[in-house]
């Protein structure tokens, strides 16, 4: 297993916002976080991440515990983050907003086809290689988006989390970030996706974990979530 | 030269190389304040500190060059252990503003201890210390000094932060310092390091000014105050503000004393109000 989350609870002050989660992700797995709004998705990532203090439980990474690391030490362990706001540094330029995301501002083996070099990055989204110079704060919200995704995958991470990337996208531009999101994955990075939008999301993982009220409820292929009407009803619907 | 119009210009230099001074303090407290939200009350203190490290380096040395080197650098070390092993620990932004307050009398108590409260002079080297003769108007080359020293500092600055890694990631953390922490970059090291140049800046300043003001317990109190001013009117986090109001005040100071000498005192805080009544996150402060 690349990612495993053993019993995970989060607080935040006097609320427990993750009761015990439990997931697995295996190497090169695009795997779907679902559930309705509130039910700790986003909260999972952060905890992972070490954005957010687990206050117990076990995050084991290729084997090693990193949970309680901070989120450097867990980036550097080779996992990439795209948060929900996709926090792009609105002042940097395209360019410089990527650079940062080149951990010690050193990328390795520049030569394998298989690491992400700006070149490449510029090659999976051409609309930011046209705004190569433009500040962050400038671009679109799809565009940005796509600079989000291009800062994480630029350390070179192993496993990316990805919170709610079509979130107030235009048609056009989901059906873009789902793509750039399957040639990701198809690469070799694998993916652990939170993302409202059911049918990106079964359209591109094969396994799903359903969430509710701060825990995993179940475990499902994407298959069985889009055949079972009870199952969304229960996890999903509002 | 018509006497009126060289005593016009001379005045002009002297407000400018105080204002360089304030921008030296105030662009150190911002840049403090914008990436890590630390209002650093001690600030002023470490500035008045330098001018005594300064003092003593040069009565030991008798070299002013190497008090202009060194006090800085061992004010910078004092901002640093203070930020790793102080603030570090403190809770919340009122925690920080309390510690800081208080290593501020501190640093106060213990420069009255060690060197008394007595003004100490602090001889400018020869070099700097007669007037130079430009177009007919003799300056002070001290002052030119100063002026010379804060735009190198300044152009420093400014290749530092848009120019390197370092400083794309210092300007990217004053907008989000958790997502720069999520990338992979140790950001409490870059704080150490912000904190360092910050207080080495403020340093500078109380080198360069205590050949002209000489040295005294007060100092923090007289020219700290007016650097508070400037970062508020320039806006919290903005260098640009506070370059634009330091020259702004260092010229209102000075003409302030030629002509309204009774009210020169009051017309910063005058300025600074006029500025808030109209924009009250200062002139290039940005809402939050």
């Amino acid at each position: 297993m690349l990612l495993e989350v053993k019993d995970l609870n989060t607080h935040y002050g006097p609320s427990h916002v993750l009761q015990g989660v439990h997931l697995e992700i295996g190497e090169g797995e695009l795997v779907a976080l679902l559930g309705r709004n509130g039910m700790g998705k986003s909260t999972t990532l952060k905890s992972i991440m070490g954005m957010v203090k687990p206050t117990s439980g076990s995050v084991k990474f290729e084997g090693q515990e990193i949970v309680g690391l901070p989120p450097y030490k867990v980036a550097r362990a080779g996992i990439g983050y795209v948060p929900e706001e996709r926090r792009i540094f609105p002042e940097l330029s395209v360019l410089d907003n990527l650079m940062l995301g080149i951990k010690d501002g050193k990328i390795r083996n520049p030569n394998d086809p298989n690491t992400w070099t700006i070149e490449r990055i510029f090659h999976h989204f051409p609309k930011l290689a046209e705004r190569t110079h433009q500040a962050g704060g400038r671009l679109s919200g799809g565009e940005q988006q796509m600079l989000s995704i291009g800062r994480s995958l630029m350390g070179n991470p192993k496993l990316l989390l990805v919170d709610e990337p079509s979130e107030g996208l235009s048609p056009i531009m989901v059906q873009e970030v789902r793509n750039v999101l399957e040639e990701i994955n198809k690469a070799g990075v694998s993916v652990l996706l939170v993302e409202h939008n059911l049918k990106v999301a079964l359209s591109l993982a094969k396994r799903v974990y359903l969430m509710s009220k701060a825990c995993i409820g179940c475990q499902a292929s994407a298959q069985e979530v889009r055949s079972n009407h009870e199952l969304r009803a229960k996890y999903l619907e509002a | 030269m018509d006497p009126m119009v060289s005593m016009y210009i001379s005045q002009g230099i002297h407000g400018i190389a105080y204002g360089m001074i304030l921008f030296l303090i105030a662009s150190g407290l911002n840049i403090i304040f914008g990436m890590m939200g630390i209002l650093n009350m001690a600030h002023t203190a470490f500035f008045m500190l330098a001018a005594y490290f300064c003092y003593v380096v040069v009565g030991i040395t008798g070299n002013f060059w190497l008090g202009l080197v060194f006090a800085p650098l061992f004010t910078a070390v004092l901002g640093v252990v203070m930020e790793r092993v102080f603030l570090r620990k403190a809770v919340g932004h009122m925690g920080e503003l309390i510690l800081t307050m208080g290593i501020s009398f501190v640093i106060v108590a213990a420069i009255k201890k060690i060197w008394g409260t007595e003004s100490l002079p602090l001889q400018m080297p020869e070099i700097l210390s007669g007037m130079v003769n430009i177009v007919g108007v003799s300056y002070p080359v001290y002052r030119l000094f100063v002026i010379g020293l804060a735009l190198v500092i300044l152009v420093f600055m400014m290749l530092l932060l848009y120019r390197t890694r370092l400083g794309k990631i210092v300007r990217a953390a004053v907008s989000d310092r958790d997502m720069v922490n999520a990338l992979g970059i140790n950001i409490n090291m870059v704080f150490m390091f912000v904190f360092g140049v910050g207080t080495w800046m403020a340093g500078l300043a109380g080198v360069a000014i205590a050949p002209i003001l000489t040295v005294f317990p007060g100092l923090a109190d007289q020219v700290g105050m007016d650097a508070f001013i400037v970062v508020v009117t320039g806006g919290f986090g903005s260098l640009a503000g506070a370059f634009i109001v330091s020259i702004i005040f260092g010229l209102l100071s000075s003409y302030g004393v030629q002509f309204v000498s009774q009210f020169a005192p009051v017309l910063m805080v005058v300025f600074m109000a006029i500025v808030l009544a109209f924009r009250p996150n200062g002139l290039f402060g940005v809402k939050e």
